[in-house]
């Protein structure tokens, strides 16, 4: 009888299974920046950044050199890779609370400098390792543990649009959002972060995807729910598309 | 030997810089020595002002509170170091602007009008040189040839057109005080 | 090679350069700027590395990412700026990564003033950030010695995969001597752990530079490892300065450009026959403990004295050293107003009972 190979995994997962909850989207995009990256043939140059929240274990999934990077410093920490090792293809990998809360200032200052790293950003409106509490990207009326009766505007403002802000910095080479919540919008993320890794390994400027990424467990919505309340009230105010390219 | 001076003056009057040329022509005739200056806020626009020691041995502290010289390019200083000066000390006081006479008769003083002395030189901005000339004049701490030699160390270059009338300064300021 | 007349910050920059550090991350602050000023342009011309961060914690975030690379890197800045490198620090002494950070130090606390100061020797010789972790910590006392300091510092962090913190006073910084600079790199050490790229082909495992240790023991095991590397930096690296102990009827005790001040009053107290002798620690931590309890013990002591610009900090490591053998005193203030040569003396002398 002969066998024949439907799937394999990709090499730059390591086989450590993942903590994340079911439903959850950083399984689904740790699986598509490995499988860049193998496709790519970027492994054996690639240093990734792993942060602090749900993916804080990221250094534990990706089979390439890691850091793990104090709350929001990535951006910093991977400027530092960069500048001493420019040949090497370095990445960030960051949550909401991590990358558009406590690292703003980090962000930023790497698309300003123009640095040549991709940062893949997971958008999941809150924060999820300290158990569901308001994020700077939780969406208006939003009921999270602080803030019970739903994010209020007046109180705290509205939600920050990520993608939209680096895009408008001179030193940003390729920013676009994209979304987990369907097949197609999937395969269009992966394109994206081929497109980013690109743009880094070409020496443009700062690449940065922003995904849109369920997070049932702190919704507390069931998995399939999840998927449908991120279509129906994310991505509305978060649209879809390339909002830079150089 | 051990020289302790201050230099005080505006900033602008290349106050810092006197103390930098007198420490460079220290180390060129084999003493030690440390320049200390005054730092941050006051350095823009206000007063500023140097601490230099020179010595035959390492040199213990290089922050001066009681000189035994003090190079006074205006009032303000006069008026903050004059009290400080250890008795049998110098003082050398910008007459040019400087109205005032010291009070002090257990120090020497010299007046010189190192402003007045440059404009006659033609250029009004080596004032600071022809005070140093009167320093090393009136001190005899370093020789003319070492402070010349930092001279042109520090102007070697694009500003070597300046050794010359920095000379006729420093030796005008040394004739000021003889 | 001639001594040049170098301003301190100036000195410590080219000596880190000649040492081999090419990496420089930083951000403006008095009174070290002259650090970043120096090195952004002297950085390309030695092909190294100069970036000029959106803040202290970046900039210090920027140092772990490249010691992780494997680079010989430093950063520098004064108090409040060391502050805030403190989350970075902590996660580099987690990560067992060699780098070298200047303070300049001025008073504080808060924004504090920005006259020279040694307020931050608790902050230094304690660890800064949280975590129970220690950091070589060196005190020069002249420019000369704040160039050769620097200039061993890179190959002290990579030998014991530490941060090396080279504890200026403002003066220090600020000041002009004569120089002869250390020229030629130090000695440098294989990195096999540093994250340069990797296959499952490499003949190392994979690189993982983390300070998160969640699984026991993990973390316990951190600081075993910690535990032994401090006992041998205790036993190997410890360095002072003694000065004029023979005979000497006081000790007084004192680093940085404090101890210079020291000088002056011990050579006029000379002069007026009063023996007094000096320890002048080099290393704050490791803490001369020994060299302290030994002067103290002299016969010939009567009593010590301890002069800091602080309201007493490197006091509490002498207390230790001296353990009750001789009395101990101190004079200094917090903030920035220094103990002047006139007050050491009249100190002194109301220590022996004369006018």
């Amino acid at each position: 009888m002969t066998t024949k190979v439907l799937f394999e995994k990709t090499k730059v997962l390591t086989d450590v299974p993942f903590h994340y909850c079911p439903g959850c989207g950083h399984g689904i995009v740790h699986r598509l920046v490995a499988e860049v990256i193998e496709e790519m043939g970027l492994a054996p140059t690639t240093i990734g950044v792993a942060p602090v929240g749900c993916a804080v274990f990221a250094y534990d999934y990706f089979n390439v050199d890691m850091f793990e990077a104090a709350h929001g410093r990535a951006p910093a920490v991977a400027t530092g890779i960069k500048r001493v090792q420019p040949d090497k293809c370095v990445f960030t990998y960051q949550g909401d609370g991590d990358l558009a809360s406590i690292g703003t200032a980090e962000i930023v200052h790497a698309a300003h400098r123009g640095e040549k790293i991709t940062t893949i950003f997971i958008n999941n409106a809150i924060y999820g390792m300290t158990g569901g509490q308001m994020a700077p990207t939780t969406l208006v009326g939003q009921k999270t543990t602080t803030s019970p009766k739903g994010r209020d505007k007046d109180w705290s403002g509205s939600p920050i649009r990520v993608a939209e802000m680096l895009a408008t910095i001179e030193g940003s080479a390729y920013i676009e959002r994209c979304a987990v919540n369907s097949n197609a919008n999937i395969i269009r993320t992966k394109k994206a972060i081929r497109k980013a890794f690109e743009t880094q390994m070409a020496g443009k400027g700062f690449s940065l995807i922003e995904i849109l990424s369920p997070c049932p467990t702190n919704w507390g919505q069931s998995p399939v729910e999840a998927m449908k309340w991120l279509e129906d009230n994310m991505i509305p105010y978060y649209p879809l598309g390339v909002m830079k390219e150089v | 030997m051990l020289q302790e001076i201050i230099f005080a003056g505006f900033g602008g009057q290349g106050v810092l810089l006197m103390g930098q040329i007198l420490s460079l022509g220290a180390l060129e005739q084999g003493n030690e020595v440390s320049w200390l200056p005054s730092y941050g806020p006051e350095m823009r626009g206000g007063t500023a002002n140097c601490s230099v020691v020179i010595s035959d041995t390492p040199i213990g502290s290089p922050l001066v509170l009681k000189p035994n010289a003090a190079v006074v390019m205006n009032q303000p200083s006069m008026e903050k170091f004059e009290d400080a000066i250890t008795p049998g000390g110098v003082m050398l006081v910008n007459s040019s602007i400087i109205p005032l006479k010291a009070h002090r008769e257990d120090i020497t003083t010299h007046y010189v009008p190192c402003n007045a002395i440059a404009e006659e030189l033609g250029n009004a901005k080596v004032a600071n040189v022809v005070m140093l000339g009167a320093y090393i004049g009136a001190t005899g701490a370093v020789s003319f040839d070492a402070v010349m030699a930092a001279i042109r160390a520090k102007f070697a270059g694009k500003k070597a057109a300046l050794i010359e009338i920095n000379e006729k300064a420093l030796r005008a300021g040394m004739d000021a005080v003889k | 090679m001639a001594k040049k007349l170098m301003k301190g910050c100036e000195a410590i920059a080219e000596a880190a350069v000649q040492a081999g550090c090419r990496c420089y991350f930083g951000y403006p602050i008095t009174p070290q700027t002259d650090i970043p000023e120096y090195l952004s342009a002297r950085m390309p011309e030695v092909g190294g590395v100069f970036v000029q961060a959106e803040s202290e914690i970046a900039a210090a975030n920027m140092v772990y990412g490249a010691a992780g690379a494997g680079a010989r890197v430093m950063t520098s800045s004064s108090s409040p700026g060391i502050s805030l490198k403190q989350e970075a620090l902590s996660t580099i002494a987690g990560a067992e990564l060699p780098c070298v950070v200047l303070n300049v130090m001025r008073g504080g606390p808060g924004i504090g003033g920005i006259a020279p100061s040694q307020g931050d020797y608790y902050q230094a010789t304690r660890g800064g950030g949280h975590g129970d972790y220690r950091q070589i910590v060196l005190a020069p006392a002249s420019v000369q010695e704040a160039a050769d300091i620097m200039y061993g510092s890179f190959a002290l962090a990579d030998k014991y995969r530490m941060i090396v913190m080279v504890l200026a006073d403002g003066f220090i910084g600020q000041m002009m001597e004569p120089v002869d600079l250390p020229m030629g790199a130090t000695p440098e050490v294989e990195k096999p752990w540093a994250a340069t790229g990797w296959t499952p082909e490499s003949d190392r495992p994979r690189a993982v530079i983390n300070s998160l240790y969640i699984k026991e023991p993990d973390l316990t095991k951190l600081h075993e490892r910690f535990a032994a590397r401090y006992a041998e930096i205790e036993a190997n690296e410890v360095r002072y300065e003694a000065y004029q102990l023979e005979d000497a009827e006081f000790v007084i005790y004192a680093y940085g450009t404090m101890a210079r001040i020291c000088k002056s009053a011990i050579a006029i107290l000379a002069n007026e026959g009063i023996k007094v002798g000096m320890v002048r620690p080099i290393t704050l931590w490791p803490f001369p403990t020994k060299a302290v309890y030994e002067a103290a013990a002299l016969d010939s002591v009567k009593s010590t004295l301890t002069v800091e610009i602080s309201a007493g900090q490197m006091f509490d490591d002498v207390r230790i050293g001296v353990n009750g053998v001789k009395p101990t005193e101190f004079l200094g203030y917090a903030g920035s107003k220094i103990p002047t040569v006139d007050e050491i003396v009249a100190k002194i002398k109301s220590m022996k009972g004369v006018e």
